[in-house]
């Protein structure tokens, strides 16, 4: 009896996860195909690197990062990435000491110019570096930014 | 939540500027009263649209600021040309605004 009672539940419980495991594979899958949840979730610069642009990237002179040498306010730092690389597929922006460093990546659909600007939040002094796919080739620059104030704390 | 869109045509390039009004809460904060944590609510993807072609698509992370202004440039497109920007954020909430190059 107790054996049934057993199966019974496991055949129940198995039907659940089957029926979670579905949902959440959708879930996952719409992320996917728009939303990076790797590369965004990654928390070293390392693996951030890896799955947002799938490469270490080599120093590139023709790349130019503006942003502030020193912000007062890490919440706001603006950040401005232009290239006159040819051909940019897309532009990632990371802050190599943030917990989660990917802050923000654009991919050009359309005729583009190598350029993007955005804000984004400092905990601490850090780098900030710009990767950029020219042509299927990853190139990367980096600024380095001080910060007073932290803007991730609360 | 407002979207703001501002794009100016410079000769052959085009600037896009989008500001959207979004908390961009990263989820490790906690309210200072109750001491619990606020959920993480944060814009993730937003598209811009020259004339109904998209030209780019944008991916955030919690480490976007709040109330993100985000900036592209576009090549041939031309005043009075129609921009379209759309955004969706971590709670499937949507936004987005409609304007047209100066």
């Amino acid at each position: 009896m107790k054996r049934r009672t057993f199966l019974k539940g496991t055949v129940a419980s198995s039907a659940l996860a089957v029926a979670a495991g579905a949902g959440l594979l959708k879930s996952g899958q719409v992320l996917a195909a728009d939303w990076s949840a790797d590369a965004f979730n990654a928390k070293d610069l390392a693996s951030a690197t890896k799955s947002a642009v799938g490469g270490e990237g080599t120093a590139s002179g023709d790349i130019k990062i503006k942003a502030p040498l020193q912000a007062e306010n890490g919440a706001v730092v603006p950040v401005k990435v232009e290239t006159s690389l040819a051909d940019v597929k897309s532009i990632a922006i990371m802050v190599a000491k943030n917990p989660t460093p990917l802050a923000t990546k654009v991919d050009f659909t359309g005729d583009s110019v190598g350029f993007y600007s955005t804000r984004v939040k400092m905990g601490q002094t850090s780098d900030i570096l710009a990767y950029v796919n020219s042509g299927g080739k990853i190139l990367k620059a980096s600024a380095m930014v001080k910060v007073t104030v932290g803007g991730c704390g609360g | 939540m407002a979207t703001k869109i501002k794009a100016r045509a410079k000769g052959d390039v085009t600037e896009i500027l989008v500001l959207v009004q979004h908390p961009m809460e990263t989820g490790t904060r906690k309210d200072k009263k109750t001491k619990k944590a606020i959920p993480a609510h944060f814009i993730q993807t937003l598209n811009f649209a020259v004339n109904g072609k998209s030209v780019a698509d944008v991916s955030m992370g919690t480490g976007v600021s709040k109330n993100p202004l985000v900036g592209i440039r576009v090549k041939g497109a031309k005043s009075g040309d129609k921009i379209k920007v759309s955004w969706k954020d971590n709670k499937g909430e949507t936004g987005g605004a409609d304007s047209a190059i100066k």
